[in-house]
C-alpha cells in the first residue's frame, strides 16, 4: 500500500508539473463527476495494479496508459454478442470524438487466455480499430486483473467446449490513472462519447 | 421433405396476399453471420423468424462448425450471461429476432474462417404446436466483424 501511495504522489507531482499543466487538469478533480449516461466511479479504486502482456509480449500496467484516457473492457474473442458490439461501439465513439479521438485508448483484456492467443487477439481487436490494444495473461493473472476490477466471469459449458458469461462494463480512467467512469453495454456510442468528453474536461 | 414445393407455394400465396391455412410455415429474413479472424474458434449467426402458427425453433445445424447451439444472452446487473436454450418460442405471426442482444445461433469449433461476403449455410428445424417439424435452409451472408456499428441503435448521423 505504501508503495502504491508513493507512486501516486509521484505521478500526481508529474502531472501537475507537466502533463497536468498542458492538458489543463483541474486540481479540484478528485471528487465526483456528473455524467449524463454512465456511472461515476471517481470514488472507486479499481484496476490499479493489473499486470498483463500486450500482443507483442510487452508487459503493460495501468501506468503504461498514463497521458491517455484508457477505456478498459473485459471479454473474449469467441464472444458472439457483447464483445464485438462493445468494440464496434468503441470504434464508433472514436469517430464521434473527432480530433480528441487520439486521446482515447481502448484496452481489451481477454478473459479466455487459454484460447485467445496473442495472434488471434491482435487480429481481432485491430479488425475494429488499428489503435486498439489487447492484453492477456496467465489464468492466474487474468483472475487477478478481473478481481481488481470487480469483473465477474465464469465458464458456461457448451457441447464439449465452453463460452463465458462476464461483466460487460467499460471502465474509463482519466489521464492520471484515476478511475472515472463506468459505461454500461446498453449505452450507444453518442452517449458514451458525451460522457468521455466530460472526463477529458477534468483531466 | 416437401421443402421446396412448400416454399414455392408459400411464395406464390404471399404474392397474392393469402395466408397458408393448414400447414405451419416459418419464414426467415435478414440472416447474417459475423466474420471471424484467422484461428478464431467461434462466431454467431443472426436472423428474424416469423412463424404462421405457434411454433418453436428447436435446432440449427451448419457445415461450417462442429457445434451449433441456440444461446440466449441476458444482462443481469451489467453482467452478460450466456446459456444454451432448448428452443425459441415463435408465436404466430410475430417476428422473433435472433440478434446480438438476445437469442442467437452460436457457431463453435469452426471448421474454417468466416470471411466477409461468403455465405454460411444453416439448417433450421422448427416444430409447430402439433409436433410437425419443418426444415428450413438458410444462406446467411457473412458480415464484417464490426458489423454492429452499421445498424440498430448504434447508428449515428
Amino acid at each position: 500500500m505504501t508503495d502504491l501511495l508513493t507512486r501516486r504522489q509521484v505521478v500526481a507531482g508529474i502531472s501537475l508539473l507537466g502533463l497536468g499543466a498542458l492538458a489543463g487538469c483541474d486540481p479540484r478533480s478528485g471528487g465526483a463527476l456528473d455524467f449524463k449516461y454512465g456511472k461515476d466511479m471517481s470514488n472507486k479504486i479499481l484496476g490499479r495494479s493489473f499486470k498483463l502482456k500486450d500482443t507483442q509480449g510487452n508487459v503493460r500496467t495501468l501506468s503504461s496508459f498514463w497521458g491517455s484516457m484508457p477505456m478498459v473492457f473485459f471479454g473474449f474473442t469467441q464472444c458472439p454478442a457483447v464483445c464485438p458490439t462493445t468494440l464496434a461501439r468503441a470504434a464508433q465513439i472514436k469517430k464521434l470524438m473527432g480530433r480528441d479521438a487520439g486521446f482515447l485508448q481502448v484496452v481489451f483484456i481477454s478473459l479466455d487466455p487459454e484460447r485467445d492467443t496473442p495472434e488471434v487477439l491482435d487480429a481481432y481487436v485491430k479488425a475494429f480499430d488499428p489503435s486498439f490494444v489487447a492484453l492477456s495473461g496467465t489464468l492466474e493473472e487474468t483472475a487477478a486483473a478481473a478481481r481488481e476490477f470487480g469483473v465477474f466471469y465464469e465458464k458456461v459449458p457448451a457441447g464439449d467446449t465452453y463460452t463465458l458469461s462476464h461483466t460487460s462494463t467499460s471502465y474509463v480512467f482519466d489521464s492520471r490513472g484515476q478511475l472515472r467512469l463506468g459505461l454500461s453495454h446498453s449505452l450507444n456510442a453518442k452517449e458514451c462519447a458525451e460522457d468521455l468528453l466530460t472526463v477529458m474536461e477534468v483531466c | 421433405m416437401l421443402r421446396n414445393p412448400v416454399k414455392r407455394t408459400l411464395a406464390a400465396l404471399a404474392l397474392i396476399g393469402l395466408a397458408l391455412p393448414a400447414v405451419a410455415q416459418t419464414t426467415v429474413s435478414d440472416a447474417w453471420a459475423r466474420a471471424t479472424v484467422a484461428h478464431q474458434q467461434s462466431s454467431g449467426a443472426f436472423m428474424t423468424l416469423t412463424a404462421s402458427t405457434d411454433s418453436k425453433l428447436i435446432s440449427v445445424a451448419s457445415p461450417v462448425a462442429k457445434i451449433v447451439q441456440v444461446h440466449q444472452m441476458t444482462m443481469d446487473n451489467d453482467v452478460m450471461k450466456m446459456g444454451e436454450v432448448d428452443s425459441v418460442a415463435l408465436p404466430a405471426g410475430k417476428a422473433v429476432t435472433l440478434d446480438p442482444n438476445g437469442y442467437h445461433v452460436m457457431l463453435m469449433q469452426l471448421n474454417q474462417q468466416l470471411k466477409e461476403g461468403e455465405q454460411v449455410p444453416l439448417t433450421l428445424v422448427v416444430e409447430d404446436a402439433k409436433g410437425v417439424k419443418q426444415t428450413i435452409e438458410v444462406k446467411a451472408p457473412v458480415r464484417a466483424l464490426n458489423a454492429e456499428a452499421m445498424s440498430g441503435h448504434q447508428h449515428m448521423h
